[in-house]
Protein backbone atom coordinates (compact mmCIF):
# COMPACT_ATOMS: atom_id res chain seq x y z
CA UNK A 1 0.00 0.00 0.00
CA UNK A 2 1.78 3.21 -1.16
CA UNK A 3 0.09 6.56 0.53
CA UNK A 4 0.70 10.44 -1.04
CA UNK A 5 2.20 12.98 0.76
CA UNK A 6 1.50 16.33 -1.09
CA UNK A 7 -1.60 18.49 -0.32
CA UNK A 8 -4.27 18.33 -2.61
CA UNK A 9 -4.67 21.63 -4.80
CA UNK A 10 -6.81 24.30 -3.38
CA UNK A 11 -8.54 25.88 -5.77
CA UNK A 12 -11.44 27.58 -3.44
CA UNK A 13 -9.50 29.07 -0.45
CA UNK A 14 -12.38 31.00 0.91
CA UNK A 15 -15.25 27.75 1.23
CA UNK A 16 -12.07 26.01 2.88
CA UNK A 17 -11.23 28.86 5.18
CA UNK A 18 -14.53 28.86 6.29
CA UNK A 19 -14.70 25.34 6.83
CA UNK A 20 -11.70 24.94 8.73
CA UNK A 21 -13.40 27.71 10.61
CA UNK A 22 -16.53 25.60 11.55
CA UNK A 23 -14.00 22.99 12.38
CA UNK A 24 -12.25 25.45 15.12
CA UNK A 25 -15.78 26.11 16.31
CA UNK A 26 -16.75 23.18 16.91
CA UNK A 27 -13.62 22.57 19.11
CA UNK A 28 -14.53 25.63 20.97
CA UNK A 29 -17.98 24.35 21.94
CA UNK A 30 -16.23 21.36 23.05
CA UNK A 31 -13.81 22.99 25.40
CA UNK A 32 -16.90 24.88 26.94
CA UNK A 33 -18.93 21.82 27.54
CA UNK A 34 -15.15 20.28 29.08
CA UNK A 35 -14.68 23.10 31.60
CA UNK A 36 -18.22 24.23 32.04
CA UNK A 37 -20.25 21.28 31.12
CA UNK A 38 -22.32 23.78 28.80
CA UNK A 39 -25.68 22.21 27.77
CA UNK A 40 -26.22 24.99 25.56
CA UNK A 41 -22.97 24.03 23.82
CA UNK A 42 -23.70 20.24 23.99
CA UNK A 43 -26.99 20.90 22.20
CA UNK A 44 -25.26 22.54 19.16
CA UNK A 45 -22.63 20.09 19.09
CA UNK A 46 -26.02 17.44 19.11
CA UNK A 47 -27.63 19.29 16.35
CA UNK A 48 -24.88 18.83 14.11
CA UNK A 49 -22.83 15.40 14.47
CA UNK A 50 -25.92 13.42 15.60
CA UNK A 51 -27.54 13.31 12.54
CA UNK A 52 -24.36 12.22 10.84
CA UNK A 53 -23.40 9.78 13.77
CA UNK A 54 -27.06 8.46 12.98
CA UNK A 55 -25.95 8.02 8.98
CA UNK A 56 -22.95 6.41 9.35
CA UNK A 57 -24.59 3.74 11.86
CA UNK A 58 -27.30 3.18 9.27
CA UNK A 59 -24.73 2.90 6.18
CA UNK A 60 -23.14 0.64 8.69
CA UNK A 61 -25.23 -1.78 8.26
CA UNK A 62 -27.51 -1.05 11.97
CA UNK A 63 -31.63 -0.51 11.41
CA UNK A 64 -32.58 3.16 12.32
CA UNK A 65 -33.83 2.75 15.71
CA UNK A 66 -30.21 1.08 16.52
CA UNK A 67 -28.83 3.84 14.73
CA UNK A 68 -30.81 6.77 16.86
CA UNK A 69 -30.18 4.95 19.97
CA UNK A 70 -26.07 4.54 18.98
CA UNK A 71 -25.82 8.11 18.50
CA UNK A 72 -27.68 8.85 21.97
CA UNK A 73 -24.86 7.15 23.18
CA UNK A 74 -22.20 8.32 20.78
CA UNK A 75 -23.29 11.97 22.24
CA UNK A 76 -23.73 11.05 25.59
CA UNK A 77 -19.95 10.01 25.78
CA UNK A 78 -18.91 12.81 24.14
CA UNK A 79 -20.13 14.59 27.63
CA UNK A 80 -18.96 12.14 29.76
CA UNK A 81 -15.61 12.01 28.07
CA UNK A 82 -15.19 15.48 27.20
CA UNK A 83 -11.78 15.75 29.34
CA UNK A 84 -10.21 13.05 27.27
CA UNK A 85 -10.73 14.91 23.63
CA UNK A 86 -7.33 16.19 22.76
CA UNK A 87 -8.01 19.06 20.13
CA UNK A 88 -3.91 18.40 19.27
CA UNK A 89 -4.36 15.47 17.69
CA UNK A 90 -7.87 15.04 16.76
CA UNK A 91 -10.85 16.94 15.16
CA UNK A 92 -14.07 16.46 16.92
CA UNK A 93 -15.23 14.60 13.51
CA UNK A 94 -11.83 12.16 14.27
CA UNK A 95 -12.97 11.85 17.88
CA UNK A 96 -16.40 11.42 17.47
CA UNK A 97 -15.65 9.00 14.24
CA UNK A 98 -13.79 6.63 16.85
CA UNK A 99 -16.46 6.14 19.44
CA UNK A 100 -19.36 4.95 16.72
CA UNK A 101 -17.06 3.11 15.41
CA UNK A 102 -16.43 1.74 18.61
CA UNK A 103 -19.97 1.49 19.60
CA UNK A 104 -20.54 -0.27 15.95
CA UNK A 105 -18.40 -2.93 17.09
CA UNK A 106 -19.95 -3.44 20.25
CA UNK A 107 -23.41 -3.58 18.47
CA UNK A 108 -23.33 -5.53 15.33
CA UNK A 109 -20.48 -8.31 16.46
CA UNK A 110 -21.25 -7.98 20.40
CA UNK A 111 -17.37 -7.58 20.56
CA UNK A 112 -15.15 -5.96 22.88
CA UNK A 113 -12.68 -3.27 20.82
CA UNK A 114 -9.26 -2.61 22.78
CA UNK A 115 -7.89 0.16 22.57
CA UNK A 116 -4.00 1.38 22.79
CA UNK A 117 -3.36 2.32 26.20
CA UNK A 118 -3.23 5.88 26.59
CA UNK A 119 -0.79 7.93 26.71
CA UNK A 120 0.74 8.89 30.44
CA UNK A 121 -0.14 12.46 30.03
CA UNK A 122 -3.93 13.91 29.23
CA UNK A 123 -4.41 16.42 26.77
CA UNK A 124 -3.03 19.66 27.70
CA UNK A 125 -5.38 21.89 29.08
CA UNK A 126 -4.63 24.86 26.75
CA UNK A 127 -3.23 23.37 23.51
CA UNK A 128 -1.52 25.67 21.36
CA UNK A 129 -3.94 27.51 19.50
CA UNK A 130 -2.22 27.96 15.88
CA UNK A 131 -1.34 23.90 16.49
CA UNK A 132 -5.12 22.94 16.74
CA UNK A 133 -6.22 25.83 14.03
CA UNK A 134 -3.51 23.50 11.64
CA UNK A 135 -4.88 20.45 12.59
CA UNK A 136 -8.57 21.20 11.99
CA UNK A 137 -7.22 22.96 8.33
CA UNK A 138 -5.67 19.58 7.83
CA UNK A 139 -7.90 17.49 8.09
CA UNK A 140 -10.59 19.76 5.71
CA UNK A 141 -8.08 19.24 3.59
CA UNK A 142 -7.97 15.65 3.79
CA UNK A 143 -11.71 15.29 3.52
CA UNK A 144 -11.46 17.25 0.73
CA UNK A 145 -9.06 15.46 -0.99
CA UNK A 146 -10.54 12.21 -0.33
CA UNK A 147 -13.51 13.59 -1.72
CA UNK A 148 -11.69 14.21 -5.20
CA UNK A 149 -10.58 10.83 -5.85
CA UNK A 150 -11.97 9.23 -8.88
CA UNK A 151 -15.11 7.61 -7.49
CA UNK A 152 -14.12 4.25 -7.57
CA UNK A 153 -11.26 4.66 -5.34
CA UNK A 154 -13.57 6.82 -2.92
CA UNK A 155 -16.22 4.14 -3.27
CA UNK A 156 -13.39 1.45 -1.92
CA UNK A 157 -11.99 3.88 0.96
CA UNK A 158 -15.69 4.38 1.83
CA UNK A 159 -16.60 0.45 2.15
CA UNK A 160 -13.84 0.17 4.76
CA UNK A 161 -14.82 2.54 6.82
CA UNK A 162 -18.54 1.43 6.84
CA UNK A 163 -17.19 -1.89 7.57
CA UNK A 164 -18.18 -3.41 4.51
CA UNK A 165 -14.26 -4.61 3.43
CA UNK A 166 -12.68 -8.03 4.53
CA UNK A 167 -8.85 -7.69 5.27
CA UNK A 168 -7.66 -9.12 1.97
CA UNK A 169 -10.10 -6.59 0.32
CA UNK A 170 -8.59 -3.63 2.53
CA UNK A 171 -5.03 -5.04 1.16
CA UNK A 172 -6.05 -3.47 -1.80
CA UNK A 173 -7.14 -0.15 -1.10
CA UNK A 174 -3.93 2.16 -2.53
CA UNK A 175 -3.16 5.91 -2.57
CA UNK A 176 -5.30 7.26 0.49
CA UNK A 177 -4.33 11.38 0.14
CA UNK A 178 -3.25 11.01 3.80
CA UNK A 179 -1.50 14.92 3.67
CA UNK A 180 0.27 16.08 6.38
CA UNK A 181 -1.44 15.04 8.81
CA UNK A 182 0.86 11.87 9.60
CA UNK A 183 3.66 13.47 10.10
CA UNK A 184 2.10 16.16 12.46
CA UNK A 185 0.55 13.94 14.70
CA UNK A 186 3.81 11.91 14.74
CA UNK A 187 5.96 15.36 15.52
CA UNK A 188 2.86 15.58 18.49
CA UNK A 189 3.98 12.50 20.11
CA UNK A 190 7.06 13.02 20.02
CA UNK A 191 7.02 16.09 21.35
CA UNK A 192 4.77 14.93 24.35
CA UNK A 193 7.63 12.39 24.91
CA UNK A 194 10.17 14.86 24.87
CA UNK A 195 8.06 16.94 27.50
CA UNK A 196 7.22 13.86 29.87
CA UNK A 197 11.33 12.92 30.54
CA UNK B 1 15.96 0.11 21.92
CA UNK B 2 13.81 1.61 18.49
CA UNK B 3 10.93 -0.95 17.49
CA UNK B 4 11.98 -2.22 14.29
CA UNK B 5 9.32 -4.90 13.82
CA UNK B 6 6.26 -2.84 12.82
CA UNK B 7 2.58 -3.63 11.69
CA UNK B 8 1.72 -3.51 7.80
CA UNK B 9 -0.50 -0.17 6.72
CA UNK B 10 -3.20 -2.39 5.77
CA UNK B 11 -2.96 -3.89 9.01
CA UNK B 12 -3.87 -0.55 10.95
CA UNK B 13 -6.38 0.50 8.17
CA UNK B 14 -8.58 -2.50 8.90
CA UNK B 15 -8.01 -1.40 12.45
CA UNK B 16 -8.67 1.83 12.47
CA UNK B 17 -11.94 1.28 10.12
CA UNK B 18 -13.08 -1.74 12.42
CA UNK B 19 -12.74 -4.78 10.51
CA UNK B 20 -10.56 -6.90 12.56
CA UNK B 21 -11.55 -10.13 14.46
CA UNK B 22 -11.49 -9.15 18.32
CA UNK B 23 -7.76 -10.81 18.74
CA UNK B 24 -5.86 -9.28 15.80
CA UNK B 25 -7.43 -6.19 17.45
CA UNK B 26 -5.81 -6.88 20.77
CA UNK B 27 -2.35 -7.65 19.03
CA UNK B 28 -2.97 -4.37 17.24
CA UNK B 29 -3.53 -2.38 20.03
CA UNK B 30 -0.75 -3.88 22.32
CA UNK B 31 2.15 -2.99 19.83
CA UNK B 32 0.53 0.56 19.04
CA UNK B 33 0.70 0.95 22.76
CA UNK B 34 4.40 0.61 22.48
CA UNK B 35 4.97 2.15 19.16
CA UNK B 36 4.60 5.48 18.41
CA UNK B 37 5.37 5.65 14.61
CA UNK B 38 2.18 2.60 14.37
CA UNK B 39 -0.07 5.43 16.55
CA UNK B 40 0.72 7.83 14.28
CA UNK B 41 0.01 5.74 11.10
CA UNK B 42 -3.51 4.56 13.37
CA UNK B 43 -5.04 8.06 14.47
CA UNK B 44 -4.22 9.37 11.21
CA UNK B 45 -6.23 6.56 9.52
CA UNK B 46 -8.95 7.72 12.36
CA UNK B 47 -8.30 11.47 11.07
CA UNK B 48 -9.89 9.69 7.21
CA UNK B 49 -12.66 8.11 8.94
CA UNK B 50 -13.28 11.75 10.74
CA UNK B 51 -13.50 13.29 7.34
CA UNK B 52 -15.71 10.38 5.79
CA UNK B 53 -18.15 11.18 9.50
CA UNK B 54 -18.42 14.63 8.39
CA UNK B 55 -19.67 14.27 4.85
CA UNK B 56 -21.78 11.30 5.84
CA UNK B 57 -25.30 12.29 4.42
CA UNK B 58 -27.39 12.61 7.84
CA UNK B 59 -30.28 11.17 8.88
CA UNK B 60 -33.01 12.56 10.80
CA UNK B 61 -33.38 12.31 14.12
CA UNK B 62 -36.14 11.45 16.11
CA UNK B 63 -38.04 14.36 17.04
CA UNK B 64 -37.79 14.01 21.58
CA UNK B 65 -33.92 12.81 20.70
CA UNK B 66 -32.40 15.97 21.74
CA UNK B 67 -34.50 16.04 24.91
CA UNK B 68 -33.71 12.66 26.03
CA UNK B 69 -30.00 13.43 25.22
CA UNK B 70 -30.32 16.31 27.49
CA UNK B 71 -32.15 14.21 30.12
CA UNK B 72 -29.54 11.24 29.78
CA UNK B 73 -26.66 13.79 30.62
CA UNK B 74 -28.20 15.32 33.98
CA UNK B 75 -27.57 12.09 35.25
CA UNK B 76 -24.10 11.03 33.31
CA UNK B 77 -21.14 11.69 35.70
CA UNK B 78 -18.21 12.20 33.91
CA UNK B 79 -16.24 9.09 33.06
CA UNK B 80 -12.84 9.21 34.83
CA UNK B 81 -9.55 8.80 32.62
CA UNK B 82 -8.53 5.26 33.02
CA UNK B 83 -5.19 5.06 34.81
CA UNK B 84 -2.49 3.86 33.33
CA UNK B 85 -0.55 1.57 35.26
CA UNK B 86 2.77 0.70 33.22
CA UNK B 87 4.00 -2.65 33.59
CA UNK B 88 5.20 -5.69 31.23
CA UNK B 89 1.90 -5.99 29.82
CA UNK B 90 0.55 -3.23 28.11
CA UNK B 91 -2.75 -2.07 29.18
CA UNK B 92 -5.25 -3.20 26.44
CA UNK B 93 -3.74 -6.90 27.22
CA UNK B 94 -3.65 -6.47 31.01
CA UNK B 95 -7.48 -5.52 30.77
CA UNK B 96 -7.56 -9.73 29.12
CA UNK B 97 -5.62 -10.52 31.87
CA UNK B 98 -6.88 -8.82 34.80
CA UNK B 99 -3.43 -7.82 36.08
CA UNK B 100 0.15 -7.33 35.07
CA UNK B 101 2.55 -10.85 34.66
CA UNK B 102 1.86 -12.14 38.53
CA UNK B 103 -1.88 -11.91 37.07
CA UNK B 104 -1.33 -14.67 34.30
CA UNK B 105 -2.42 -17.71 34.94
CA UNK B 106 0.55 -19.95 32.73
CA UNK B 107 -0.22 -23.37 31.68
CA UNK B 108 2.54 -25.73 30.91
CA UNK B 109 2.50 -27.00 27.03
CA UNK B 110 5.94 -28.58 27.35
CA UNK B 111 9.90 -28.80 27.09
CA UNK B 112 9.66 -25.42 30.02
CA UNK B 113 6.87 -23.57 27.39
CA UNK B 114 3.61 -22.13 29.11
CA UNK B 115 0.94 -20.19 27.41
CA UNK B 116 -2.39 -18.49 28.71
CA UNK B 117 -4.77 -18.28 26.50
CA UNK B 118 -6.91 -14.72 26.35
CA UNK B 119 -10.80 -14.57 26.44
CA UNK B 120 -11.18 -13.09 23.34
CA UNK B 121 -14.01 -13.97 20.70
CA UNK B 122 -13.21 -17.18 18.61
CA UNK B 123 -12.54 -15.69 15.05
CA UNK B 124 -9.16 -15.45 16.13
CA UNK B 125 -7.09 -16.59 19.25
CA UNK B 126 -4.56 -14.60 21.41
CA UNK B 127 -2.38 -16.31 23.86
CA UNK B 128 0.73 -14.98 26.45
CA UNK B 129 3.44 -17.19 25.14
CA UNK B 130 6.44 -17.81 27.95
CA UNK B 131 9.73 -19.10 26.35
CA UNK B 132 12.16 -19.75 28.89
CA UNK B 133 15.31 -18.52 28.34
CA UNK B 134 17.64 -19.72 25.65
CA UNK B 135 14.78 -22.11 24.48
CA UNK B 136 13.85 -22.91 20.96
CA UNK B 137 9.55 -23.15 20.70
CA UNK B 138 8.90 -26.07 19.14
CA UNK B 139 9.14 -25.79 15.18
CA UNK B 140 5.73 -25.08 13.86
CA UNK B 141 4.27 -23.73 11.00
CA UNK B 142 1.17 -21.26 10.24
CA UNK B 143 -2.07 -21.95 8.46
CA UNK B 144 -3.56 -18.11 7.99
CA UNK B 145 -1.42 -15.38 9.50
CA UNK B 146 0.06 -15.64 12.88
CA UNK B 147 1.08 -11.96 15.26
CA UNK B 148 4.01 -12.11 17.61
CA UNK B 149 4.55 -9.34 19.86
CA UNK B 150 7.56 -9.55 22.05
CA UNK B 151 6.48 -8.23 25.70
CA UNK B 152 9.45 -9.21 27.54
CA UNK B 153 12.99 -10.26 26.27
CA UNK B 154 13.84 -11.16 22.65
CA UNK B 155 13.55 -13.96 20.35
CA UNK B 156 15.54 -14.57 17.01
CA UNK B 157 14.95 -16.50 14.43
CA UNK B 158 16.72 -17.90 11.14
CA UNK B 159 16.19 -14.28 9.69
CA UNK B 160 15.51 -11.62 12.36
CA UNK B 161 15.89 -10.68 16.21
CA UNK B 162 12.37 -9.32 17.84
CA UNK B 163 12.83 -7.26 20.93
CA UNK B 164 10.73 -5.70 23.05
CA UNK B 165 7.43 -3.92 21.21
CA UNK B 166 8.93 -5.82 18.09
CA UNK B 167 5.90 -7.75 15.81
CA UNK B 168 6.81 -10.03 13.73
CA UNK B 169 4.28 -11.10 11.24
CA UNK B 170 4.02 -14.73 9.84
CA UNK B 171 1.93 -15.96 7.25
CA UNK B 172 1.29 -19.87 5.85
CA UNK B 173 4.46 -19.28 3.88
CA UNK B 174 6.51 -19.13 6.83
CA UNK B 175 8.55 -22.12 8.68
CA UNK B 176 10.34 -21.06 11.25
CA UNK B 177 12.06 -21.89 14.41
CA UNK B 178 12.74 -18.78 17.15
CA UNK B 179 14.60 -19.21 20.15
CA UNK B 180 14.47 -17.11 22.93
CA UNK B 181 17.65 -14.67 24.08
CA UNK B 182 19.88 -16.73 26.97
CA UNK B 183 19.26 -13.58 29.11
CA UNK B 184 15.75 -13.98 30.21
CA UNK B 185 12.50 -15.37 29.80
CA UNK B 186 10.88 -14.28 26.75
CA UNK B 187 6.77 -13.48 27.08
CA UNK B 188 5.20 -12.63 23.65
CA UNK B 189 1.57 -12.18 22.66
CA UNK B 190 0.84 -14.52 19.68
CA UNK B 191 -2.26 -14.01 18.00
CA UNK B 192 -3.50 -15.94 15.29
CA UNK B 193 -6.23 -16.57 12.77
CA UNK B 194 -6.39 -20.56 12.85
CA UNK B 195 -4.66 -22.93 15.20
CA UNK B 196 -1.02 -23.31 14.91
CA UNK B 197 0.26 -26.56 13.85
CA UNK B 198 3.79 -27.64 15.69
CA UNK B 199 5.80 -30.47 13.43
CA UNK B 200 7.14 -32.24 16.41
CA UNK B 201 5.28 -35.36 17.73
CA UNK B 202 5.75 -34.61 21.35
CA UNK B 203 4.22 -30.84 20.91
CA UNK B 204 1.38 -32.31 18.66
CA UNK B 205 0.87 -34.55 21.73
CA UNK B 206 0.95 -31.09 23.75
CA UNK B 207 -1.15 -29.80 21.29
CA UNK B 208 -4.63 -32.07 21.61
CA UNK B 209 -3.67 -32.07 25.34
CA UNK B 210 -4.57 -28.26 25.76
CA UNK B 211 -6.20 -27.87 22.70
CA UNK B 212 -4.01 -25.35 20.73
Amino acid sequence: MTTKDDSPPNPDAQSEGKKAGEAAKWVALMIRVRDHRDRTAFAALFGHFAPRIKGFLVRSGADVSTAEECAQDVMTTLWRKADQFDPARASLSTWLFTIARNRRIDLLRRENRPEPQELPWGPEPEPDQAEVISLQQETRQLGKAIATLPPAQRDLIEKAYFGELTQSEISRITGLPLGTIKSRLRLALDRLRHTMK
Amino acid sequence: MPIKHHLHEPTLLAYATGNLPEAVNLVVAAHVSLCDECRALAETFDTVGGALLEETAAVGLEQDSLDRALARIETEAPAPRAPVSPGTLPAPVQAYVGGDLSAVKWRPVGMGVKQALLPTSDTASARLLLIPAGAAIPDHSHSGQEFTLVLQGAFADEEDRFARGDIEIADDKVHHQPVADIGEDCICLAVTDAPLKFSGWLPRMVQRFVGI
